[in-house]
């Protein structure tokens, strides 16, 4: 498997992650006005959501540049 | 006290401020030292999609609908997670063609039609101006607002102003100087506008700081942060709904219903589909086609754009809320917009220098979409619109004209100041009717008409130009009937009956509720129908009807652009030749003398071509001359001027199938290269894999030859500390050194025989001979063994066979090696070993069969392989090198002979081998 074909693969996995927390029914799980810290529950939740997503791809793209430098190594020594 | 000399001063050093960026980019760009090339610019400028819409309408929907703000910007960040699939191939597709906007990408992708590239135009332009007029609405309203500090007025009221006295008219004249200046500098649209972008992405950092500002103001200073904040907020709502159950539809929605889903204003369906319809304009909206694809410098800074700006989108969220329910608490009379919260509360704190902050965020967030959308929007109209219309037509004056140059710079700016007054009119005459989120998402929607033709179009070839027409009609189509005809119910234009009981009184037929569909809001419904009815036209048409030949072509090299190497792609589907003065006037008239020659000595240059040895122009000049032009006015345009000069002959679709099928052969080429690499894979493991059984080998024969020799010590150190010993016992000690010497010989002579073998060094004595005399000897040879374990062993050769060639002693060998291994595995008393000879076919066949243990049937493929032994589970490793049938098979191979064993575990096993007859073995 390629390095661009992992890095797709782990992309469009996230993309389905947040197409499923993002959207009905897991949304109405969190669909309550109870207090966390004094913030309600939803927008907790989907702050929290988008931060994990927006960390995990940018994890997903770090590491497939770290990956190209591994290789690059390889190829030098 | 601001005055309005102030606020304009500070507007205009702002946008001239604005003008030094641009100009500082375009300067450096020029110089080849480009500002902009590096992915944190390129994330800051895709931030064009926050508009004012983001900056103020957020707020002003949060007030309304609760969290259903975020939708608008969850879509995108979803879709930046696809970024690298779906973004980085539309932008690979556009460099490699030159596209420079959407509707070039949706007409060239459908066989380079002008058709679908005006198509888009249209729509596109339909859909966008009144979001460009929302803009230029919320530089007019804050400049009016903040005119009042530190009073706070009622919304500003602009529909009985003369124009020539409007702010805004000026406003929309000074943005199109701003786009005509940084956005039609070159002719080549595919060009980039490294100014343009310099500028937006400091519009970007403005409207984030400002936004953050307003929000820690309110959040931290106002209140004592956000826990505190949603804590009045929730006290206030109990309070309110408290008092005011009768008159609830004059209040604002509670805290309940804006902090959950499904119980105010949206639903769960609504939510979805604003999500989808965010992320289709995030890739469809003209002006983030510009930012994402156009203006691209380098396909990598995708990587880190794509959770770059998220974490954009992210931040400028996180105080919107708070800004709402701060709103809604300050100003519970609702006598105040909420649209205009986010500047009225710092006014109401009496932050002076926060709100002219606050107005210039709102300003960047503004100016930076209007510009970018009018230079994507004039681009689309000059060159799917306008010239393929021009270019068909035959007027004289354009037909003669040598260079072109000027008239489609004319068109360019034309069109830039078409778009802004079509904006401000829009604005101007209807501004008032509409909140500032009905607009946007009716954009949205449509331009996700779009989305089937251009994501089927990218990784789908079947789609057609036929298909490609009738969904974006049929959409559009459902969209104007739930969408925009309504709207004009608010105008007057249309009476409020077409709403609520449906035309001429048909309920089904209600543009709200088309087919009685229900828990829909008007946009999600009318987005729902209009896309369903889209895509299932372009499917159902393009599966029903045939592509053109230059649909097909155009079709392969979309989709598997990452396959074809860009430069040679469309070339390889071009056949005629052209006069080359032809080609280089027709580029001259588009792209100007100088430009034409500069790009004309790049190709020779590159593909070391000296012109005065040309005439003509083959398929690859043709190609590249094609795209050049492409970039100046776009690819339908481009291929009507070109195939004006070439003495083509079109490709019928067999030569096109034929030119598939050779590229399809390199496909193959390369795929047996990769299942090459793949043997070498699979060598490379046996190679390991025998080295391993080396290591067996060699561990093998160790312990093997240290058995006997450890025997032989310890009997000769017996013997040489004991001289007394008797007569009988010493015999014995002699007997068994004698025997484990033999032993220890016979085996380093297998050794020796197999390393010989290996390396083809054998000496090999080859002679006509009989095979029973070989039999013979060789069960002599071993009769001590047979006799030793006790075993009957009967001979079968009676029968005649003729003679054969061979080495008489190797072939003793390999009847040695068969007997003495039945004799291994057969128990002793009981054991029965049969041998028999006989002819068949050309060749003589030797069978020895035992009745020992038998071999397990997996063993059977390997028994022969150098070093294998079978391993007995209760036994362990037998006795032997586990080479003596190597040799023994090495030995018939050498004779073109074959040996092989059957056997079934537990009832014997039978080894046979066959010499074929009247056959001279050749030497190595």
């Amino acid at each position: 498997m390629t390095r661009e074909s992992k890095l797709n693969k782990r992309l469009v996995a996230l993309f389905l992650l947040g197409c499923v927390l993002f959207n009905y029914p897991i949304l109405s799980l969190f669909n309550f006005e109870i207090p966390i810290f004094g913030l309600p529950l939803l927008f907790v939740h989907i702050f929290g959501i988008w931060c994990l997503l927006i960390a995990l791809t940018a994890m997903a793209t770090m590491s497939s540049s770290n990956e190209h430098k591994d290789d690059s190594d390889d190829t030098g020594g | 006290m601001l005055k309005t000399g102030t606020i304009l001063f500070v507007s205009f050093s702002y946008v001239s401020l604005l003008f030094v960026i641009a100009y500082y980019g375009d300067k450096r760009a020029d110089a080849g030292r480009s500002i902009i090339s590096n992915p944190y610019i390129y994330a800051l400028s895709l931030a064009v999609y926050c508009t004012a819409w983001t900056f103020y309408g957020s707020v002003g929907l949060a007030t309304q609908s609760g969290l259903s703000f975020l939708t608008i910007y969850i879509g995108p960040t979803l879709m930046a997670t696809l970024g690298w699939l779906v973004l980085r191939k539309i932008i690979r597709i556009s460099k490699v063609h030159r596209i420079t906007s959407i509707a070039d990408f949706i007409a060239s992708r459908y066989g380079k039609s002008p058709t679908l590239g005006g198509l888009v135009t249209i729509i596109a332009v339909v859909g966008v101006i009144p979001y460009i007029a929302v803009q230029i609405k919320a530089i007019s309203t804050t400049f009016f607002l903040i005119n009042q500090y530190p009073e706070i007025s009622v919304t500003a009221n602009t529909a009985g102003i003369p124009v020539l006295g409007d702010t805004a008219f000026y406003v929309a004249l000074m943005l199109a100087v701003f786009a005509i200046l940084f956005g039609t500098r070159h002719l080549d649209a595919a060009e980039r506008h490294e100014g343009l972008v310099a500028a937006i992405t400091f519009e970007s950092i403005i409207k984030l700081a400002a936004f953050l500002a307003v929000g820690l103001f309110v959040t931290y200073g106002l209140y004592n942060g956000f826990a505190d904040l949603f804590e009045k907020a929730r006290s206030f709502s109990d309070l309110k709904s408290a008092m005011t159950i009768e008159s609830r539809e004059q209040s604002y929605p509670f805290f309940k219903e804006l902090l959950t889903i499904n119980t105010g204003a949206i639903t769960f369906i609504d939510w979805s589909m604003y999500i989808f319809l965010s992320m289709m304009a995030i890739l469809l909206l003209p002006r983030q086609f510009q930012v994402i694809v156009v203006e691209n410098v380098n396909e990598e800074h995708l990587k880190k754009a794509i959770w770059l700006f998220p974490l954009y989108l992210l931040a400028i969220n996180i105080f919107v809320l708070p800004i709402a329910l701060a709103g809604m608490l300050r100003f519970a009379d609702g006598s105040f917009d909420a649209d205009t919260f986010v500047l009225t509360l710092p006014m109401a704190g009496n932050q002076q220098l926060l709100t002219l902050f606050v107005y210039l965020g709102g300003i960047s967030a503004a100016t930076g979409m209007v510009i970018v959308e009018t230079i994507a929007l004039s681009t689309m109209i000059c060159n799917d619109l306008v010239m393929p219309f021009l270019l068909r037509l035959p007027i004289p004056a354009i037909a003669q004209r040598r260079e072109l140059t000027g008239l489609l710079l004319g068109i360019r700016r034309g069109s830039i100041i078409l778009v802004l007054m079509l904006g401000y009119a829009y604005f101007h005459y209807l501004g008032g009717f509409y909140a500032l989120v009905s607009i946007g998402l009716r954009s949205f929607a449509a331009v996700a008409q779009f989305a089937p033709a251009l994501i089927g179009g990218i990784f789908w070839k079947g789609g057609t130009r036929s298909g490609a027409i009738s969904g974006l009609i049929a959409g559009f189509a459902i969209l104007t009937y739930t969408s925009f005809l309504p709207s004009l119910v608010q105008i007057g234009l249309i009476d409020q009956d077409f709403v609520t009981g449906g035309p001429f009184g048909i309920e089904l037929l209600k543009p709200y509720q088309l087919f009685g569909l229900q828990h829909f809001n008007p946009i999600s419904h009318a987005a729902f129908w209009s896309i369903l009815v889209n895509m299932s036209v372009y499917i159902a048409v393009s599966v029903l009807n045939r592509p053109r030949t230059i649909e097909h072509t155009q079709a392969a090299l979309f989709v598997d652009v990452f396959k074809y190497s860009g430069e040679t792609g469309d070339s390889l589907f071009r056949r005629g030749t052209v006069n080359l003065p032809d080609l280089t006037s027709l580029l001259a008239r588009f792209l100007g003398k100088t430009k034409a020659d500069e790009a004309l000595s790049g190709y020779a240059e590159k593909h070391d071509i000296n012109w005065d040895d040309y005439m003509t122009a083959d398929a690859d000049l043709v190609s590249h001359a094609e795209r050049l032009l492409t970039g100046a006015v776009g690819s339908a345009s481009a291929q009507i001027m070109v195939s004006s000069v070439v003495k083509e002959e079109p490709l019928g679709m067999e030569e096109v199938l034929n030119i598939l099928d050779e590229t399809r052969q390199v496909i193959a080429y390369s795929r047996e290269l990769e299942k090459a690499t793949a043997d070498l894979k699979e060598a490379n493991m046996q190679l390991q894999e025998l080295d391993r059984l080396k290591d067996d080998f060699i561990s093998t024969v160790t312990h093997e030859l240290r058995t006997p020799l450890t025997a032989v010590r310890s009997l000769a150190e017996i013997l040489s500390t004991n001289p007394g010993i008797d007569a009988v016992q010493l015999e014995n000690f002699a007997a068994i050194i004698i025997k484990e010497s033999d032993r220890l010989i016979r085996l380093v002579s297998q050794i020796l025989d197999y390393e010989k073998i290996e390396s083809t060094q054998m000496d090999w004595a080859v002679a006509s001979l009989d095979l029973k005399e070989v039999i013979n000897d060789a069960v002599d040879s071993t009769r001590q063994l047979i006799n030793d374990k006790n075993i009957t062993i009967d001979l079968d050769l009676t029968r005649d066979v003729p003679r054969v060639y061979g080495d008489r002693d190797r072939l003793i060998q390999v009847m040695v090696n068969i007997i003495s291994n039945a004799v291994k595995f057969c128990d002793p008393g009981r054991g029965m070993i049969a041998v028999r000879l006989r002819a068949e076919d050309n060749q003589v066949i030797v069978e020895v069969q035992d009745n020992g243990v038998g071999i397990n049937p997996k063993d059977l493929d390997r028994i022969f392989q150098p070093f294998h032994q079978i391993k007995n589970p209760t036994q362990g490793r037998p006795p032997g090198t586990g080479i003596g049938l190597t040799i023994t098979k090495r030995i018939v191979d050498f004779h073109h002979g074959r040996i092989w064993v059957d056997s079934e575990p537990g009832r014997g096993a039978q080894f046979s081998f066959s010499l074929p007859i009247n056959r001279a073995v050749s030497g190595h």
